[in-house]
């Protein structure tokens, strides 16, 4: 065994549920948790009964709560080795492995200062999540946008929630777009989270956002790009690549 | 479409990472040897794959650490890297 | 370790070709991408190959000079340490005895080399391995010229060796007098290599 001093625990399913057409939210009791931080990731090992392992990173999109349950959501990847199995074969009450919390660089908890700006792209809104409902949980009134682009509206993530925070006026603003077409009576944007979206919908650089960009690499590479034509530091602007399928593999 | 390998960011580094490091990995100062670029190793670009972990420099493309966990061991490389820092709780962010 | 129940993971048989398959391998009809950094891209008249000892030249050759050296086909079964093995691979190339023909050498100048390539990336082998028909460089792959994410222009491959030693875009062979560790080498892994004697690591008997 490799050594570590971040071991794999055994987590057990505590409930699956269906997100959007693509994704399911899962939810895991994790005995021993140490608690993380909003933007943290989990690596998940799978092992199959010849031995053969396969591991990928989730983002925990629940916030820090204090409590050993975890959500990360997961997004279908068409032929994919791992999300198919856990959208279809897995089940409450299986044990799984994981090991995290991972990666500090990446986050944001209340009290670390805003305004924020949030930009995701499809399943790269889930560590955003996590930062949105630690806001919302810790009562800090840090000024929040989120772009959140996904391709169509019934591939959106925790739509209702996201909806009810923005209506609820406490500073959190919520810029939605699809990509591939709306339905009727969508109110929301259309079209990719561009250099013309960023300067319209997010914060100007003169109020020193803090910028954090997740999604599949060519999303990040274009909006990070766009922020630094914009006028946005570059060190402020924090970047999470999910690789080209959308895995942080 | 290729099978041009596209880098991640170092974030994705963190969990491999952790055999080695008592800090958590990505928020490791690293200056790069090559061109004096000091940033977080989560803004390093992560090559590599299966066999191990490549981080560049995002200015330069010098591979700042060289890691692989083959087989029950841990092996890091440092080369390209003229120094690492890790900050404290209240130095952070 | 806990198996994960229903947790199947990509196809990977060894079908009938059990005897083809190292121990620890799997069968995969796919052709992972690992890379140490970020793809090279040089241009056929940038190219240049060449054989090296000591800080000299032996020989070296253009693209229009190394393509008309003698060309060899061959079919081989690739095997990665990360346990993925590809059988019946096509590839058209030089091989290492028609480039020693080719520089004017009888015999190799020393037992071991290490391959050096675009982007800094290096494997070391000792000359037996490469040998006797047991090595190339490859400049085509399945008929078509190896793109450059899978090492194009030219890689060396040494089929018979877990396949990091088939350094991708290697622009020389530097003769030495002693074995050195290469890249992943010098990372853990095994100095020689051999996948039916499952050489992955350093120590590996």
């Amino acid at each position: 065994m490799t050594p570590t001093h971040l071991p794999w625990r055994v987590a057990t399913v505590a409930a699956a549920k269906r997100e959007s057409v693509r994704a399911k939210a899962i939810l895991l009791d994790v005995p021993g948790w140490p608690g993380h931080l909003a933007g943290q990731h989990l690596d998940l090992r799978l092992t199959a009964d010849d031995g053969y392992q396969a591991q990928r990173s989730y983002s925990i999109s629940s916030a820090p709560a204090g409590r050993p349950q975890l959500e990360i959501t997961v997004e279908r990847v068409d032929d994919g080795e791992v999300s198919p199995f856990l959208l279809d074969v897995l089940r409450e009450g299986d044990p799984i492995e994981l090991r995290g919390p991972i990666g500090g660089y990446f986050a944001w908890m209340p009290g670390d200062g805003g305004p924020l700006l949030l930009v995701g792209g499809g399943s790269g809104v889930a560590p955003l999540m996590a930062m949105v409902r630690a806001r919302t949980r810790s009562g800090d009134k840090t000024p929040v946008r989120l772009l959140y682009s996904a391709r169509t509206v019934d591939e959106l993530l925790y739509r209702a929630e996201l909806e009810e925070l923005a209506a609820a006026g406490d500073g959190f603003e919520l810029i939605m777009t699809l990509t591939r077409g709306a339905p009727e009576g969508w109110t929301g944007e259309q079209g990719r989270i561009d250099r013309e979206m960023l300067a319209a919908r997010g914060f100007p650089p003169d109020r020193r956002p803090r910028i954090f960009v997740c999604g599949p690499t060519p999303f990040v590479e274009a909006c990070a790009d766009a922020l630094v034509a914009l006028g946005h530091e570059g060190g402020r602007i924090k970047t999470e690549r999910f690789g080209p399928t959308g895995d942080l593999k | 479409m290729t099978d041009e390998f596209i880098p991640l960011d170092g974030n994705a580094a963190a969990g491999r990472l952790a055999a080695l490091f008592a800090a958590e990995p990505t928020t490791i100062v690293i200056t790069c040897e090559s061109c004096g670029r000091e940033g977080p190793l989560g803004t390093l670009k992560l090559y590599g794959g299966a066999m191990g972990m490549i981080l560049r420099c995002p200015e330069c493309g010098t591979a700042n650490l060289r890691f692989s966990d083959a087989g029950a061991r841990a092996t890091m490389d440092l080369r390209g890297s003229s120094r690492l820092t890790v900050y404290g709780a209240e130095a952070q962010r | 370790m806990l198996i994960t129940r229903g947790f199947k993971g990509k196809a990977r048989n060894r079908g009938a070709a059990q005897d083809r398959v190292p121990p620890g391998q799997y069968v995969t009809p796919d052709f992972p991408v690992l890379s140490a950094g970020p793809t090279p891209r040089t241009s056929l008249e940038e190219w240049s190959f060449g054989l090296r000892q000591g800080g000299q030249t032996i020989a070296e050759w253009r693209w229009a000079d190394f393509e008309n050296l003698p060309q060899t086909e061959v079919t081989v079964d690739i095997h990665c340490v990360t346990k993925w093995s590809k059988l019946d691979t096509r590839w058209r190339g030089v091989t290492f005895d028609d480039l020693l023909g080719a520089a004017g050498l009888d015999a190799p100048p020393t037992s071991f080399l290490m391959a050096h390539c675009d982007g800094g990336y290096t494997s070391n082998a000792p000359v037996a391995d490469l040998a006797q028909g047991r090595a190339m460089i490859a400049t085509h792959y399945e008929d078509l010229p190896i793109a450059p994410a899978h090492g194009g222009p030219a890689r060396l491959l040494v089929p018979h060796l877990y396949f990091w030693k088939s350094a991708k875009w290697v622009r020389w062979l530097d003769f030495i007098d002693h074995d050195e560790a290469g890249f992943w080498e010098g990372l853990g892994y095994h100095i020689h290599g051999d996948p039916w004697r499952e050489q992955r690591y350093r120590g590996d008997p």
